[in-house]
């Protein structure tokens, strides 16, 4: 799950992670009226007005703006951000909708650093990378300058200890041309430990400070915040509930959790209904292999209910975009009967306009197929997933010419 | 013998009076996996009734802890059905009593709990196989978790995966072509596990009784990088390999926890160079991982006995 970057900050905020002042709201009239009070608070005329959206590089799309203009100024722009598409390097080239903003106090900044806690997977901890080259984009960094990322693996019984900030921030040069470079470091050495133990507690799967900014004062701040939290984790987190923003995301795909099914939309125009995400994937490889492009990838999971396959089947017949559906079983637990009669129970609610090819093997595999024969419905059957890709490529060409 | 479990394992079901583990315990013995004790918290003395193969019933007894469990039984094997919230506490019991192999079946984990079981695994002695995972079965001999028995066939082809139903697919396919199994290892799709690609390969690989290996990986992180890198400097044997997730896109995570390719890394497009570059057959395409590894199989006992290659595939009738 994402979060906004005004959802990050207030949980910063709660593990006195410095943040700096900002308000969050919805209309141009609102963020006049905080840029009016930030303003007055900071004394500083200058505030940055951020588009929250979930999707990184907003600056370079136009979604972070400096006003140095005051309140009015900040009602000008934004009242332009407000329902713009953004589009960025991670929205994807249709953009996403802007229908919050943040507004923020503008700083004096000395430098800008990178903060970045990830796990890592190969040694299964937490590791914590840091680099001199904050702003910019971190897989460009990784990619270029592999040399000037440092990186911490946490035990995770001891936490980040302090020489181990220490060393991050000695390395990096935290300190260097402050008022006073030992109390700048230090900050530096406790915003590393608080944002760790933030980490584990609030149970997250990426936090991302791009840019950690260090002010003219010497005062350490996240000037940026991107927060993902681990799915799995939200039994032990009622207070995940809040923090959803269902604007953001694929109607499709939040139809489809709810119903407890896992998918995610792609651009072709072949339906997949798919038993298993390993299966579900590889079957999207092997229609895109065969020249055609998948619409979606769904796993009805190992063991769906006749009315989990009915929703997942609804939710493709009724896609404008699919052209052609094919239904790839492998039956373990699942079993194809259940798969037919999911299939034939959503046809009597939504016509079956488009080509249905359906490759069914194991468990109850004949049942499924005698089910299938009786229902009346035109489907063309394939003996095994790399007939049943050919045959819905070549029934959507037919259909197309 | 075959690789970790075999006719002679007894096994304990961790949460086998829920109903994912009673369901799969019953199935596991009517297939002949010795699976002799369960543990359920505050369910001890009860009995869980199963069926063995030569169609007699037995009571499998319920214990409240694993270490009583572990102790009255001298079991050594855990697969594990309690639901996510509990199940790294469940590894952790398992480990506590000595259990020298541990399975666990539950998907959803959070991540952060199994950073803390890896921890715990320092230093000890019990190799962890998931969690999300469809779990190992030595075919004919004993079944350890939820993949369906009757598609496996006894043989001579080791598979390791991190998928469930595409490892049935690959499976079925081998059976198909009637290419035996010696073991098959599901290692699960979570991006913190136990056991990894390498560790089973080394496994399979120092099996007398496997012949050849069918390595099936997914978008996401780099094992299978590791892997090829190990196969390259280790393994003799003809190993055959199919990557899913070609069109994945970037960003999304693909049902599996660990199916993700983010910040550059984890691309099937990598993975398939980096094994090719390693010498290892990529299928084409998911319908193609058995007739891959037979080829391979083929190329190999031509070589050996120094006739020309055939020119003419027999058919295949999958």
């Amino acid at each position: 799950m994402k979060l906004h970057e005004y959802q990050a900050k207030q949980i910063f905020a709660r593990y006195n992670v410095s943040v700096p002042k900002g308000i969050h709201c919805h209309t141009a009239e609102a963020a006049q009226i905080a840029a009016e009070q930030i303003i007055a608070e900071t004394s500083n005329p200058v505030v940055v007005v951020k588009a929250q959206i979930h999707a990184g590089g907003r600056g370079l799309g136009g979604g972070v703006k400096v006003i140095p203009g005051g309140p009015r100024q900040v009602f000008q722009v934004a009242e332009k951000m407000l329902g713009m598409q953004l589009i960025t390097h991670q929205t994807g080239p249709e953009g996403q909708t802007v229908r919050r903003l943040y507004i923020e106090q503008g700083l004096a900044i000395k430098k800008e650093l990178y903060l970045g806690l990830v796990i890592d997977r190969e040694v299964g901890r937490i590791a914590v990378m840091a680099s001199t080259e904050g702003g910019m984009n971190i897989e460009d960094v990784a990619r270029l300058h592999p040399e000037k990322i440092l990186t911490e693996s946490i035990d995770p019984l001891i936490g980040m200890t302090a020489y181990e900030a220490r060393k991050i921030a000695y390395k990096l040069r935290v300190g260097e041309g402050c008022p006073s470079p030992r109390t700048t470091t230090q900050r530096f050495v406790d915003l590393l430990q608080r944002v760790t133990v933030l980490f584990e507690r609030e149970d997250c799967s990426l936090c991302e400070i791009n840019p950690l900014v260090v002010t003219d004062m010497g005062n350490v701040l996240a000037l940026d915040a991107k927060l993902d939290l681990d799915d799995n984790a939200s039994r032990r987190h009622p207070e995940w509930g809040d923090l959803v923003d269902r604007t953001e995301e694929d109607p499709a795909e939040l139809e489809a959790r709810n119903a407890g099914l896992s998918y995610v939309s792609l651009d072709g125009d072949i339906g997949c209904l798919v038993n298993g995400a390993g299966l579900a994937m590889a079957t999207m490889d092997i229609i895109k292999h065969y020249g055609g492009t998948p619409a979606n990838f769904l796993d009805v999971g190992g063991g769906a209910s006749r009315e989990a396959v009915t929703k997942a089947f609804s939710m493709i017949l009724s896609s404008s975009k699919v052209k052609g559906i094919f239904v790839n079983i492998f039956g373990g637990i699942m079993r194809c009967d259940v798969i037919a009669e999911g299939i034939i129970q959503a046809t009597h609610q939504l016509d079956l306009k488009v080509p249905l090819v359906v490759r069914l093997a194991g468990t109850n595999v004949e049942k499924g197929q005698a089910l299938l024969r009786e229902s009346g419905l035109r489907i063309e059957t394939a003996n095994d997933m790399g007939e049943g890709a050919r045959k819905i490529v070549a029934a959507i060409r037919s259909t197309a010419a | 013998m075959s690789v970790l479990v075999d006719k002679h394992t007894r096994v304990i079901v961790q949460g086998l009076t829920g109903s994912a583990g009673c369901f799969h315990a019953r199935q596991c013995v009517a297939y002949g996996t010795l699976i002799v004790a369960g543990v359920t918290p505050g369910r001890g003395g009860e009995l869980v009734d199963a069926v063995r193969p030569d169609g007699q019933a037995v009571g499998i007894p319920v214990y409240d802890t694993m270490s009583e469990a572990v102790t009255t039984t001298g079991a050594d094997v855990s697969v594990i059905f309690v639901p996510a919230p509990g199940a790294a506490d469940a590894i952790l019991e398992a480990v506590d009593a000595k259990c020298r192999l541990v399975v666990c079946i539950t998907e959803g984990v959070p991540v952060l709990d199994m950073v803390k079981v890896k921890r715990a695994l320092v230093g000890s002695s019990t190799i962890l196989i998931g969690p999300n995972c469809p779990g190992i079965i030595t075919p004919g001999e004993c079944k350890i978790g939820i993949m369906p028995g009757q598609i496996h066939l006894p043989g001579r082809i080791g598979v390791v995966s991190r998928s469930g139903t595409l490892t049935y697919e690959a499976v079925g396919q081998l059976t198909a072509l009637g290419m035996g199994q010696s073991t098959c290892i599901g290692i699960g799709g979570d991006p913190v596990a136990g056991m990894d690609h390498v560790t089973a390969l080394r496994l399979l690989n120092d099996d007398p009784n496997t012949d050849a290996i069918l390595m099936i990986g997914e978008i996401g992180g780099n094992a299978e990088e590791k892997a090829a890198a190990f196969i390259r400097d280790h393994v003799k044997k003809p190993v055959a390999a199919f990557i899913a997730g070609v069109t994945a896109p970037s960003g999304k995570r693909m049902g599996h926890a660990g199916a993700i390719v983010s910040g550059g890394t984890g691309s099937a497009k990598d993975k398939i160079a980096a094994l090719e570059a390693a010498g290892i057959k990529v299928a084409p395409t998911p319908a193609d991982m058995a007739t891959t590894l037979r080829s391979l199989m083929q190329a190999r006992t031509q070589l050996a006995v120094g006739a020309r290659p055939s020119t003419t595939e027999k058919p295949v009738n999958a």
